[in-house]
């Protein structure tokens, strides 16, 4: 028979304490790493799980700034479905502002980045520029905006009336933030100006990731232009535009900063979405309760969306490049 | 009939001229394996024939008609590439099937073809997989199947086993010249593995910086190089070249290695060499011309003695690296004849096989 050493590990490593072996077992090997995860749990913690948690509690109270609360159930939320007709205008005007603005980010990214991607000569020039109304804060380009679009000092309306050949026609002048329409137009409008640079440059590093001699391969096998965009480039981006769908469409239901500064949800409620709406209840009306109502109605449509998409990008990236 | 001509062919990456003039017949089902080191012009070239690369100048053409402007689909070529080139998010068989589906053939024609060359290649069963899901011999399978389907007048292959490990390598390129046999068409390959070439090839062009430096079978390349690169370039171990003096010698010539080394030129070489007399010259030698001692009468045979400095044991032959004046050489002998490191052997090298090269001009005379 061989025998095996019989190597004494107690005498090589001090031997663990009970607590720790038993929190071993159960937490695995490496319980030093929890103790890393502390400073990032604790910042989440204070800074969005306790805010969601006192959000939700506000939802189903009756909260109103300086008064004790008290358990409501759901009845803040059956109010804003029944008897709150801006409410409902609300959704609506959500779901239009979240949906043409993320298919124009989604086109128009696409387009450039393509475009981009093609550029060779200032290269970074071009990749830089894309990215101002990025990095530009919002509420300030927004400002701009806002004197671009203004009824009276307007410069699209001055361009109208005054220069050939839209003075010709007699185009304008449009109150560009007065009309409903227009209004929401607009809105939608400076919110792709602001969310297409992420697209550009996130679609761009998505389509440098596709390696050429795909593209030779399909040259060889016959592939025109657009037949490889459609057979090769486009499904081998699907997994970078699903991220950026979902990033984009969290973040466009969720925008404030156009709204407030542009319309503040006017003309006639024409242009609210659930957080300018949320403000106007919870911070404006001080109707805390029903202002987190509206906040939190949206959350289980993220979730679904989350969701869908988070699911079609696990099976899209089960192949690699 | 598919004959490849390149005349006066020039490539430019900007200043940078990366083909420089080369002229190329390349027959109807002939294999050529296009060789040289890294950056030497080759997968330029063949680039150029698939009509991936712009021509700077001259022309190409397939069989009788020039294909400068011509698209690389209307070229009727298929092309195997270093990576596979494989679409991800394609199964094997759509792999196989996308040119033919481009091309609008019918359902029934390209199940048939794919199945066919599926079974040339062996991977019927691996038809419904992505490429993830394969090694990278049957990926490289997939690829060559794809370039099968398609029936082509030529096919391309640009360093199609480099991404292989050594054993499959060697696998996959008695592969690759059983295929050759069985769907006769021309072939042109890119390598940097003159083995490669070497065991696959009816024709060696081996490139060097742009230019042609020889063209001709396998057995021409190893036995009569032309230039110092392609003495250097095919065989291995490759060639040994020694710094020498040519001498006068009773009539005949000898090269002098060393202060106490010299072997008589054979006698049908004198007039070759004759204007090399008193010249310093570079003396070329394969390993294997350079052995043990062993019996002989033939009289380009010479006997002489050296410490061995390394031994490599390759199992049927044992290289023996000695110095022979400032250079150290490597030799190869039968393994029970080698003696130990640092104590003297006795060698035969055969002058028969020798080469003399100019080393200002580099040319092999």
């Amino acid at each position: 028979m061989v025998s095996v050493p019989n190597v004494d590990r107690a005498a090589v490593a001090p031997p663990p304490g009970p607590f720790r072996s038993r929190m071993k077992k159960r937490l695995g090997p490496d319980i030093d790493g929890y103790g890393f995860l502390l400073p990032a749990t604790i910042v989440m913690v204070s800074l969005v799980v306790y805010p969601f948690c006192l959000a939700v509690w506000f939802s189903v109270s009756d909260a109103f700034v300086g008064e004790p609360a008290s358990y409501v159930g759901l009845e803040n939320f059956i109010y804003i479905l029944t008897e709150d007709d801006i409410f409902i205008e609300t959704i609506w005007n959500t779901l239009l502002f979240a949906f043409w603005s993320v298919l124009f980010k989604v086109v128009l990214g696409l387009s450039c980045a393509l475009l981009l991607q093609r550029i060779l000569k200032l290269r970074r020039f071009f990749r830089g520029s894309v990215l101002l109304p990025f990095v530009a804060p919002t509420a300030l380009s927004t400002l701009g905006w806002w004197l671009i679009l203004d009824p009276t000092y307007s410069h699209i309306n001055w361009i109208l009336a005054n220069v050939w050949p839209f003075s010709y026609f007699g185009w304008g002048p449009y109150n560009f933030l007065g009309n409903p329409t227009l209004a929401m137009a607009s809105v939608i409008f400076v919110n792709i100006w602001r969310g297409i640079p992420f697209f550009i440059i996130t679609i761009l590093a998505g389509l440098m990731a596709i390696p050429d001699h795909l593209y030779d391969a399909a040259e060889i096998d016959g592939a025109s232009t657009w037949r490889k965009f459609y057979s090769i480039t486009l499904p081998l981006l699907r997994p970078v535009l699903a991220i950026i769908i979902l990033f984009s469409t969290i973040f466009t239901l969720g925008e404030f900063n156009i709204i407030y500064v542009l319309t503040r949800g006017g003309p006639m409620n024409s242009t609210h979405l659930f957080s300018t709406y949320s403000f106007t209840y919870g911070i404006l009306n001080h109707e805390i309760a029903l202002g987190a109502a509206v906040a939190l109605f949206l959350f289980p449509i993220l979730v679904v969306i989350v969701v869908f998409l988070l699911r079609m990008v696990r099976r899209d990236t089960s192949h690699e490049l | 009939m598919a004959e490849i001509q390149l005349r006066d062919l020039w490539k430019y990456y900007d200043d940078v001229a990366a083909v420089r003039g080369i002229n190329l017949d390349i027959e109807h089902n002939e294999f050529i394996a296009l060789v040289g080191p890294s950056g030497c012009g080759k997968t330029t070239t063949l680039r150029m024939i698939a009509g991936l690369e712009d021509i700077t100048a001259g022309d190409i053409s397939v069989g009788d008609r020039i294909v400068n402007e011509v698209a690389p689909k209307d070229r009727d070529i298929a092309m195997v590439f270093q990576n596979y080139a494989l679409y991800p998010h394609m199964s094997v068989f759509q792999n196989m099937s996308f040119g033919l589906k481009l091309r609008k053939t019918a359902k029934e024609e390209i199940e048939r073809r794919v199945n066919l060359a599926a079974e040339i290649l062996n991977i019927e069963e691996l038809l419904e997989r992505r490429p993830k899901q394969l090694s990278g011999g049957q990926r490289q399978r997939v690829a060559m199947g794809r370039a099968i389907v398609r029936d082509p007048q030529v096919f391309l292959f640009d360093e199609p086993l480099s991404n292989l490990d050594a054993k499959l390598r060697v696998q996959m390129r008695t592969e690759i010249k059983k295929i050759h046999q069985r769907v006769k068409t021309t072939v042109v390959y890119v390598t940097h593995d003159q083995v490669e070439a070497m065991t696959l090839a009816d024709r060696i062009v081996v490139m060097n910086e742009g230019v042609i430096e020889q063209v001709g079978s396998p057995e021409e390349m190893y036995d009569a190089p032309e230039t110092l690169f392609v003495a250097a370039f095919i065989g291995s171990p490759s060639m040994n070249f020694i710094p020498c003096r040519v001498e006068a010698n009773n009539g005949g010539l000898s090269v002098r290695l060393s202060d106490d080394l010299t072997f008589p030129v054979p006698g049908d070489r004198n007039d070759r060499y004759g204007s090399c007399v008193g010249k310093e010259m570079l003396f070329g030698i394969r390993p294997e011309h350079i052995t043990d001692k062993r019996p002989h009468t033939d009289p380009t045979h010479h006997d002489f003695t050296s410490d061995v400095i390394v031994l490599e044991p390759m199992g049927i032959d044992t290289m023996v690296f000695i110095n022979i004046g400032e250079t150290e050489i490597t030799t190869r002998s039968r393994p029970r004849a080698v003696s130990q490191v640092g104590e003297t052997m006795d060698f035969t090298i055969d002058m028969a096989h020798m080469h003399l090269i100019d080393p200002e001009t580099e040319k092999v005379l």
